[in-house]
């Protein structure tokens, strides 16, 4: 929304706050991000059973500038790395990045030359989703401890 | 077996002076050839009517770290209008290179390029040798014995408070 930049220092906006980080966390679009076996559970949560439409997020946007949430699902091999800090940074803010599953977390059961050791190795992230895969109510899980994240922000610039 | 017999008869015929050593087992049979005479090995293998090994199947590389000389570039053949198999092995030391077998079979390629990106084995008259799966300014060759095995050390009890050696 570009707000903070309209806002003179010195000023504290706490109904603000609340207004924008709620619609914020109501409508994060995530960005099709699946490389490898978690991209499968990812399509499982937003799918009938646990449904991730009801947080507003059944649009995944292909298109980095048109997305809000990296979710990371699987492992990033070392030629795929370029390509994801690439995608993070034509995101436009406000971000966020889920690492989802023990591969982008940590480089899971993958401690050798090909895969990088934790996607946060690239791209900062705000939450680590355990699991291999990780479930689709884990990933919920991890979703709404990130809308808790978001509901904390503050637009005040310190 | 009785193909593998034949092959090896006509092996023994034509050209005697590059096999090193043939030994079966189990009906497969496996030929060491010599590293100069790859080329027309192969070629005389593809081009014999009776032989006819049209197709290449597979084309990779064993690191013996500790024997001299230390890589085995293994390639594996298939006649589709015969059905038979046949392995061929080649011993090739650190500094040396062994000619590229795409003039014969044009499937080995990118087999090749596989060989030479994880274990640093050359080919010559190869058309376009460079790495496949690694990125291109990657330093060492993964598959050798020599080369690190896990990227970041694992935490036990006893390192557990100094942190990991990444890489």
């Amino acid at each position: 929304m570009g707000l903070e930049e309209h806002i003179p220092r010195g000023i504290l906006l706490t109904t603000m706050d609340k207004v924008v980080n709620w619609s914020r966390k109501s409508s994060t679009w995530p960005m099709t991000f699946g490389l490898a076996c978690c991209a499968i559970e990812m399509m499982a949560a937003a799918a009938g059973r646990f449904d991730l439409a009801r947080f507003g997020m059944e649009v995944y946007r292909a298109s980095p500038r048109q997305a809000d949430l990296m979710i990371v699902a699987g492992r990033v091999s070392n030629k795929m790395a370029p390509v994801v800090r690439m995608l993070y940074e034509q995101m436009a803010d406000p971000k966020w990045v889920i690492a989802m599953g023990a591969c982008a977390s940590t480089g899971g059961v993958f401690n050798n030359y090909a895969v990088i050791q934790g996607v946060d190795k690239i791209v900062p992230v705000d939450i680590y989703v355990p699991g291999c895969p990780p479930r689709p109510e884990q990933l919920i899980e991890g979703i709404m401890k990130l809308h808790a994240k978001m509901q904390k922000e503050s637009l005040r610039k310190s | 077996m009785e193909s593998e017999n034949s092959i090896l008869a006509r092996l023994k015929n034509k050209i005697p002076q590059s096999v090193v050593e043939v030994s079966e087992f189990r009906g497969e049979l496996t030929v060491v050839v010599k590293r100069e005479h790859i080329v027309p090995v192969c070629a005389f293998l593809r081009d014999d009517p009776e032989l006819s090994f049209d197709f290449l199947s597979d084309l990779t590389a064993v690191d013996r770290l500790g024997r001299k000389p230390r890589f085995d570039v293994v390639y594996h053949s298939y006649s589709i209008s015969r059905n038979h198999r046949i392995r061929l092995k080649v011993g090739v030391d650190e500094d040396q290179s062994v000619e590229s077998v795409t003039s014969v079979w044009s499937g080995a390629n990118w087999f090749e390029r596989e060989v030479f990106d994880m274990f640093g084995i050359n080919f010559e008259n190869h058309p376009d040798l460079k790495r496949i799966l690694m990125p291109d300014d990657w330093e060492g060759h993964p598959l050798r014995k020599d080369f690190p095995l896990t990227r970041e050390e694992v935490m036990f009890t006893h390192n557990k408070n100094r942190p990991p050696k990444i890489e």
